[in-house]
Formats: C-alpha cells, structure tokens, sequence
C-alpha cells in the first residue's frame, strides 16, 4: 500500500485495527489524545467492536481485563500519570496470564509533570511497575513506522506468550508526523482466543483468579510464569546496532533518545571519532548479550535517556563490570539536540583518550 | 445616576459580551488590533451610561471598572 | 462620581489564560468577592484541579495545592480534617468530579465533610482538546463523540448535583450558570452560601456552575452564553437540589 503521512498516535490507532484489535478502552490525557480521538472515528462503529471513553484509567484497565478474558485483541492508552493508575490492573492481566496492549506515551514527572516527552517510566515499565513478582514484555520504538509496526507485533507477542506488552513511546514520537505504511490489511474476523471464557457449555466451568489460601500454589504460579519469561528472554530480544563495528565508544539509546543520539553520531564521525550506537527495541527483556558482546570489543559506554538514568542500571548489571558506563540526561521533557549530545559524545572521547 | 466606564484594553480579548449585554448599547468592538492581537470592546461615551456595572459584571478579564455618581 | 466596580483584592492581577468568554475566569472572580466579603483569605486553601483550571493558583491569592486528577475531595477531606479551621474549598471541571473523582466525591459528601465544592460544567474536555465529557449533552458533538454522543453507546449526561443530593451528610446543593447577569448573581449567592454551610459546619456543600466553552463548543463567546440556556439547562435545570439548611432553621 502507499506512504501516508500520520502522527504517531494515530499510527498505533491504524496499526491496532489492521491487527484485529476489537476494543479500545481509554481516557484523555496529553500527549496521546489523538489515539483515543481516532479510535473514536475509526473503531467505534466498526462491526464488533467497541470504543469506550471510561470514567477514569483504573476503569480503563479493567475493561481491558474484561474484554482479554473473553478471548478478544484489546488495548488501552494513556500517559505518565495515568499509567501509574493502571498498574494494579497490569499486575492482574499479568497474574491472570491475560493478552493485552498497553500504551505509554510518557511525558515528563513525576507528578503531574509536563505535557512533552520524556523517558521517565522506564523503571515502572521494566520492572513490572505494580505489585508482586511479574513483567511484561516493552517495546520502544522510536519512528512512526516503528510504532505502528511494533503495535501489530505487540498483538501478537501478547497472544503468543498470555502476557501484557507494553509499547513505551513518548510525547514526540505521538505527536510527531511521518510517513508510514501499514503492511497487512486489517482481518475479517480474528477467531477467539482458545483459553477464552465464554461461559460453560459443553465444558466444566472454570474460574480465572489471581488470589490463593495456599502460598505454595502461589510460588509454583510465580515459578511458572518466570520459567515463560525466560523463553521470552531467549526467543524475542531485540536491539538494533547502528556503526558500532569499529567503535570505541558506544552509545546506548532508546526511543527518541535514539534518534537524537544518531544524529549526534553522525556528526562526530564526520570529524573522525569511532562511536556507534546500541538501541534497545525491546527495554525487557533487555538485550543483554548484545551488550556483553560489544564489550569484548570496546569499554566506553554512554548511556544517554531522557530522565534521571534508569536504563543506565540495565547497562551496568550487562556489562558486569567489564566496562565504563557514562550518563548523560535531561529530565521533565526538556529535549536535546542532536549538536548537544554531539558535543557530550566528543568531550568523552577526547577525555577517554580515545582518540590516539 | 449618570455613569462612565473604562475598558483596559490591553485585558480585553473581545469576547464581545459586554457588547452583547450593555443596555444602551454604547459598547462596541474597536477597530485597532491590541498588542495580543484581539479587537478590544470600546466605550462610546455618549451621556447615557447610568454604571448599572453589566459590562462589568460579565466580562470575564475585570478588564471594565465602573464609576456611578 | 466613585467607583462601584473593581477587581476583588484576593482575585491576583495576573492576565488571565482562559480564552475569549470562558467562564472559568467570572467564577475566579465571583469566588474571590466571597473571600473578600467573608474575611477568608488568611484560612482558605484552595485546591483546583488538573484541566483548563489547574492555574487556578496564579489567580487565587489564597494558599492553594494542586491534586492529582478527580482526588479533590479526598485531598480536601485531609487538610479539613488535619487542620479544621482551614477554610476548605475544592474547585473541578465535569471530568474531574463527574468522570474519575466519583467516588471521592461521594464518599467526601456521605461523610458529611465540612467542605465546599466549586464544579465547573462545561460538557466537554477543555484542556485535554474537547474530547466528551461525563456531562455532555446527548447528540453533542466532541472530538470522542465525532458522530454525536449516541446514550446507547456513550450513555446519557450524568447530573451530579442530584445524586449527591441522595447522599445523607450532603447539607446544600444548587445549581447555577454564569451565562448571563442575572445568573452570574445568583451564582454569586450560592457560593456565598456553600462557604456558610462549612463555616457553620453544617456538612458537605457544592455548587454546580454551568460554564460556557466558546472554543470546545466551536461558537462565538456570545453564542456559547445563549448555548447554556438553549440547550443545557434542559438537562441539567437550574435552582436548589438539595438544603437541609432551610428545614433546620425554619422555625
């Protein structure tokens, strides 16, 4: 199909549709309202499907709760704050082993913030971020055409694996137009999930639950879904590297960052210094051997987000104190420039002595 | 009871209600932009404001003060 | 002649944010005239909401905190109840009291909590770009009703002002507009009121303000202060729900 040039949220909004996704449950916030608001359009009165503007974002989450039980694609979005509100209900998707999109579009905190991109959850993103022993799968793309393709791959790794998948994009990749192209039309009828509950005919009942009297079940469930994990780990890692062959120092990026730090990159090689980039695609599992290769090769690292360096612990637990690990980051949404983390990049090169 | 008003209109954003609501109707909507690019309400003064403080009472900048003697 | 119009002296002299003929900005006004008029300044915290109002506080010269989104009443349960002699009052949009802070607002009102909630009723999500409110009308048009709020989807207006007046330990509950001179009065008295009722401790006090939103509503100021009359107040009717008051001191 052809280019088309849309805002990021309303990439994901086509994206989800085109994988079969039958419901959306959501609630204004800046900077995602344009997701919500295309839903709206282009969800709402299609044949079974449903759009719900809830009361609130808790209530959000728990209609996804609902419409993953009864084996349909759902997503809900939202930002910072309001992601903060779901977690509870993230927790129990997770427990119940439920299938379901969640999207972050982060803007600056904490509290009630900003309104302009910044890299903040990744903590909350990465580590779970509600209650209990769990995680969900983060993809972070940082380009239009990545959004929309990580949404439809979201559907399917939560489908896949029964957990939630968290995209974490930002302010600036939702708002920030490009062109995109779509790469399936959207199906006809997806068929319902297996394990759905559709109540009891011709089966036993059953009971989906999170809660047990017995602590020995609940470590076996806790086990057991951290023994999935760990094909998760194994089977879907992903990263791009970006001129890191011959580099001596290498930046670690994601999302945003990312695109600002490779033109900062770009920059600094055209006066000579050998520096690449490391971007995470999925945040978690974190792509782990990615970094203990490239250290075998080079030492320096910079890891460079928009927060108070989170993904930064990621890179030292890595690299296991094989190498350095330097941070640069701008908290609340301010947003370098390229020709600035150009000039971090180089004031690290020369004091590494790199360049001999 | 004669009155005067004075409209800042600086603070005005020409929403025009004061023009909507005066009862003599001598509000108007100037024709000179204001440094925030709005056309401000004007006060054609004219003798037959009695302050009964209308304008004032609905504009939403306190943009009007009204004198009453 | 001697002035009979002028800025109350709690109402700060920042230009006000809002846009041409919001109502937001006569409300701070009329708010400010009460603190003026009853000697509140020192003891009134003030906590407005996320949404077109959350500067509240480069308007209100009295001590304000801001809350997270629909909390209002559960923050302002905390400061009354940690420090009584506060004079406490909450001031939220439709999404925030209607939407996500029901039941905060619920709970606050059952218990009887000597506070006074200001809620704006504007129909629509202005901050956040328009989307639909819990308080939009049927059929009303809004960036998440792009086909008119259908009530078998989207469900009806929800009239918070009545159902709280179910609620035993709310004392006094009316609802007003700002819409035109005669209603910016009234809406005046009520607020005069609604701080009686916790100055006396009397219970849970709110007034609903039905509140114009030319830009939302994509129509002139003018045509935004006529739209409240033509089409809101026939859902959402003007007047006292509810005030126990009256039957205390009748004799």
């Amino acid at each position: 199909m052809a280019k088309v040039l849309m805002t990021g949220n309303a990439a994901i909004g086509e994206a989800a549709i085109r994988a079969g996704c039958q419901s959306y449950f959501g609630y204004p916030i800046t900077p995602q309202n344009e997701l919500t608001e295309y839903m709206a359009t282009h969800l709402s009165r299609r044949k079974g499907c449903s759009f719900i503007q809830a009361e609130s974002e808790i209530a959000a989450i728990n209609m996804v709760y609902g419409a993953s039980l009864v084996g349909v694609r759902t997503i809900t979005s939202s930002s910072s704050p309001g992601i903060s509100l779901k977690q509870e209900g993230i927790s129990y998707l997770a427990a119940c082993e439920l299938p379901a999109v969640i999207v972050n579009m982060s803007r600056g905190g904490p509290g009630l913030g900003s309104i302009v991109a910044a890299q903040s959850d990744y903590f909350q993103a990465t580590r779970g971020g509600g209650h209990g022993d769990y995680r969900t799968i983060v993809l972070a793309p940082s380009s239009v055409q990545e959004l929309a393709d990580l949404t439809g791959k979201a559907f399917d790794l939560a489908d896949k694996y029964k957990i939630p998948v968290i995209i974490l994009g930002d302010g600036i990749l939702g708002q920030m137009m490009e062109p995109v192209e779509f790469n399936h039309e959207a199906p006809a009828e997806l068929p319902v999930r297996r394990d759905a509950l559709r109540g009891a005919k011709g089966r036993p009942s059953k009971f989906i639950k999170t809660f047990t009297s017995n602590p020995s079940e609940l470590e076996e469930i806790n086990w057991s879904l951290f023994r999935r994990y760990e094909l998760i780990k194994r089977d879907e890692t992903a990263y791009e590297i970006f001129l890191a062959e011959d580099a001596d120092l290498v930046v670690v990026a994601f999302g945003i960052a990312a695109r600002i730090a490779k033109g900062a990159i770009r920059t600094v090689r055209t006066e000579g210094l050998k520096v690449g980039l490391l971007r995470p695609i999925t945040l978690w599992p974190f792509p782990d051997e990615a970094v203990k290769e490239l250290v075998k090769r080079m030492k320096q690292f910079l890891v460079f987000e928009m927060n108070m360096g989170q993904m930064i612990e990621d890179v030292q637990l890595a690299l296991e104190g094989k190498g350095e690990v330097f941070f640069y980051g701008r908290p609340g949404g301010v947003i370098p420039t390229p020709s600035e983390v150009a000039r971090v990049i180089s004031r690290l090169y020369y004091q590494k002595g790199l360049s001999k | 009871m004669k009155g005067t008003i004075e409209i800042s209109r600086e603070l005005c954003k020409g929403c025009e209600l004061c023009v909507s609501f005066c009862p003599k109707g001598i509000i108007s909507v100037s024709d000179r932009l204001n440094a925030s690019g709005y056309l401000p309400a004007t006060f054609n003064d004219d003798g037959e404001c009695t302050g009964c403080a209308i304008c004032a009472l609905v504009c939403p900048e306190v943009a009007i003060e009204v004198y009453r003697g | 002649m001697k002035k009979v119009f002028t800025r109350p002296k709690s109402l700060k002299r920042n230009t006000f944010h809002y846009c041409p003929g919001c109502g937001h900005s006569i409300v701070h006004r009329l708010i400010c005239e009460v603190i003026d008029e009853m000697n509140l300044q020192d003891k009134a915290i003030g906590i407005p909401p996320p949404g077109c109002s959350v500067f509240a506080y480069y308007y209100f010269d009295v001590d304000m905190v801001e809350s997270a989104h629909g909390r209002g009443a559960a923050v302002a349960t905390g400061i009354k109840r940690a420090f009584p002699e506060a004079v406490v009052f909450t001031y939220q949009g439709d999404g925030d009291l209607a939407g996500i802070g029901t039941a905060e607002t619920i709970h606050a009102a059952n218990r009887g909590e000597n506070i006074t909630s200001i809620f704006i009723n504007n129909a629509v999500y202005g901050m956040t770009g328009g989307q639909m409110a819990p308080t939009t009308l049927a059929g009303q048009t809004t960036t998440t009703t792009p086909y008119g709020r259908d009530t078998i989807l989207e469900g009806h207006p929800i009239k918070m002002s009545e159902i709280l007046a179910l609620v035993e330990g709310a004392a006094y509950i009316e609802r007003v507009a700002v819409n035109s001179p005669t209603n910016i009065r009234k809406t005046k008295k009520a607020i005069q009121k609604a701080f009686q009722v916790q100055l006396d401790k009397l219970g849970f006090a709110m007034v609903e303000i039905l509140s114009p939103c030319p830009t939302n509503w994509k129509m002139s100021p003018v045509e935004a202060w006529q739209w409240v009359d033509k089409e809101m107040t026939k859902v959402f009717p003007l007047g006292v729900i509810k005030d126990r008051i009256r039957s205390k001191d009748a004799d």
